[in-house]
């Protein structure tokens, strides 16, 4: 499957699983779903069959609301049967609405309580480097609201200090979070300069662009400047399907009825 | 020697043998004894900087990569200050990283106020797959660190930096969960926890001339409790008095009760800080003000003989 197939699946799969439970964490789950397509179609080296295989690339989804984003990627690459998406948040799912490590094949780091995250990769990254594992990475995706919570910067500290060039940050900049836009509730820009001026070796580019993307990774991943990587990522809650596009901050956490997500589905053909 | 250095050390022999044990400090690595092994294990060490939340985090990271990472900083923030970091990315991530709180409770002194805790048992006990250690002595610690290091579980563990008493002796042996029987005894029940067995162990022989007979036992495991031990020593004396360097909410005195009043109800009391600020001062003066001396224990005990 091509990277704009498996975006649409994803969109597709997100849906459904949020469509199960009727409501969840929409607009951040699909503002995500083009940048997991590229890095499980041409980056993350992972098996299925062995999640837990020593020698392998890590993610974690600091923001772990979008968990729907990734159990849907995660299902289409064969972690677990298509049809757990539809038990989200029941009691005793595998899968619930913000990450865990535990229960999910697949899920590298539990995230939900926001802005622990890069700390739990610091600590991935520096596990890698004292085992000499090498050429493999630990990506991060955290919100650019989530960057509002202080320890994100107590982390990144650490991973330039530390020289954690294992390490690749996606800011999801989605530019909304719970109570409206980030720049009225509390401007985080600008990104570029606060993790250049963190030690990190940046880039900006479209997070719907799945060739922008894809060379930003590919960017980062040969650049051997010795210090984390992070890819701000310009992108829109809820992109992919018209309504939730436009629908404003509500969008972080709203419905899935059986019409919304049959004119999403539409819309995804 | 200081529990500090016997904690080093103990530390060091045992990272000899074993390459997952990691060291992390958050700019107290001089202060708790730890910079002394960041020589001989460079690449598994680690100083963070004063940045607790962080250093927790990290070592879930390096917890879920199959090392075993031991956090070190005053009791209060080792616990209070990243109570959710731990709460969410070491208890309910069930992830084994070992936390160290220095100079818990009145032990602070001169850094009280602000760097005193005596609610850093309550806020671990509350959470699940987080055993908890009350410490006495660097013997106690010494025996019990190779049981940490090999227990697939996150722990919190209390000690004093400085302090140089000893309680047992080198044939001591450290039983996790186990209650330590150090005076048998029929007239009452005394379990104490950490440094304030000193104080129960002369309580016990004050009372002893009293012709009052203490049946003293130690806990350092305060969570998961010697429960068998605890309800057979209540059975046998009808009465039981704890004391803990610790709040009288939600530390020793709570989980001895906790086990008591459902399975057998007796008659309890606590010496424990009872609800009140903490602050600065000479240790001696600390535990007079807060009720921790052992005539506090003393005069607790035989009051509640007098009950009928």
């Amino acid at each position: 499957m091509d990277v704009v197939q498996f975006s649409k699946e994803i969109r597709r799969n997100t849906l459904r699983c949020l469509h199960s439970q009727g409501s969840g964490h929409v607009g951040g789950s699909l503002s995500i779903a083009d940048l997991l397509a590229v890095l499980y179609t041409n980056h993350m080296h992972v098996d299925p069959t062995h999640p837990k295989m020593e020698d392998r690339d890590k993610l974690v989804l600091s923001k772990g609301h979008a968990g729907p984003a990734l159990y849907a990627t995660l299902a289409l690459k064969g972690f677990f049967p298509i049809e757990w998406l539809d038990t989200l948040n029941q009691l005793g799912t595998r899968l619930p609405s913000h990450v865990n490590i535990n229960l999910t094949p697949g899920v590298d780091m539990t995230a939900g309580s926001l802005g622990q995250g890069l700390s739990c990769a610091c600590g991935l990254a520096i596990a890698d480097k004292v085992k000499g594992i090498k050429d493999r990475y630990v990506y991060v995706i955290t919100g650019e609201g989530e960057l509002q919570e202080g320890q994100n910067w107590e982390a990144a500290m650490l991973a330039a200090d530390k020289k954690l060039d294992n390490i690749i940050v996606f800011v999801d900049s989605n530019k909304m979070q719970i109570d409206g836009y980030t720049r009225d509730v509390m401007d985080v820009e600008d990104l570029v300069a606060k993790f250049e001026a963190f030690g990190f070796a940046t880039q900006r580019v479209n997070g719907h662009d799945h060739a922008a993307l894809d060379a930003a990774i590919v960017k980062a991943k040969s650049d051997n400047c010795g210090s984390p990587h992070c890819i701000i990522m310009d992108t829109v809650k809820g992109k992919g399907i018209s309504f939730y596009e436009t629908m404003g901050a509500g969008v972080h956490s709203t419905t899935v009825t059986d019409e919304q997500y049959a004119a999403a589905l539409e819309e995804l053909k | 020697m200081e529990l500090r250095k016997e904690y080093a050390g103990e530390l060091a022999r045992l990272m000899r043998t074993n390459d997952k044990i990691f060291i992390l400090d958050a700019d107290l690595a001089g202060a708790g004894g730890t910079k002394a092994l960041y020589a001989e294990f460079p690449d598994r060490c680690l100083n963070v900087g004063v940045a607790e939340a962080n250093m927790t985090c990290v070592a879930v990271g390096l917890a879920a990569s199959g090392f075993i990472p031991f956090i070190h900083s005053f009791a209060p923030f080792a616990t209070r200050r990243v109570f959710d970091q731990i709460a969410v990315s070491v208890s309910y991530s069930e992830q084994n990283v070992k936390i160290v709180g220095f100079d818990p409770g009145v032990h602070t002194t001169y850094n009280g106020g602000t760097h005193m805790t005596f609610e850093d048992m309550a806020c671990m006990r509350a959470l699940s797959n987080i055993a908890v250690l009350d410490i006495v002595d660097g013997v106690q610690l010494r025996k019990a660190l190779p049981y940490i290091v090999q227990h697939d579980g996150a722990m919190y563990i209390r000690f004093v930096r400085k302090q140089t008493d000893t309680l047992f002796s080198e044939d001591y042996e450290f039983h996790f969960g186990k209650a330590d029987k150090l005076r048998d005894g029929n007239d009452i029940t005394i379990v104490a926890s950490g440094t304030m067995l000193f104080d129960a162990v002369k309580a016990a022989d004050v009372l002893a001339k009293e012709g009052i007979s203490v049946d003293l036992l130690g806990i350092h495991t305060v969570k998961p409790l010697d429960e068998e031990a605890i309800i057979a020593s209540a059975r046998k004396t009808g009465r039981v008095l704890t004391a803990e360097n610790h709040s009288i909410h939600g530390g020793l005195y709570s989980a001895v009760t906790e086990v008591l009043s459902a399975q057998a109800p007796t008659l309890c009391d606590a010496v424990a800080v009872r609800d009140r600020l903490t602050q600065v001062g000479k240790l001696d003066d600390l535990k007079r003000d807060y009720g921790l001396t052992v005539e506090d224990i003393c005069e607790r005990a035989r009051k509640l003989l007098q009950h009928k």
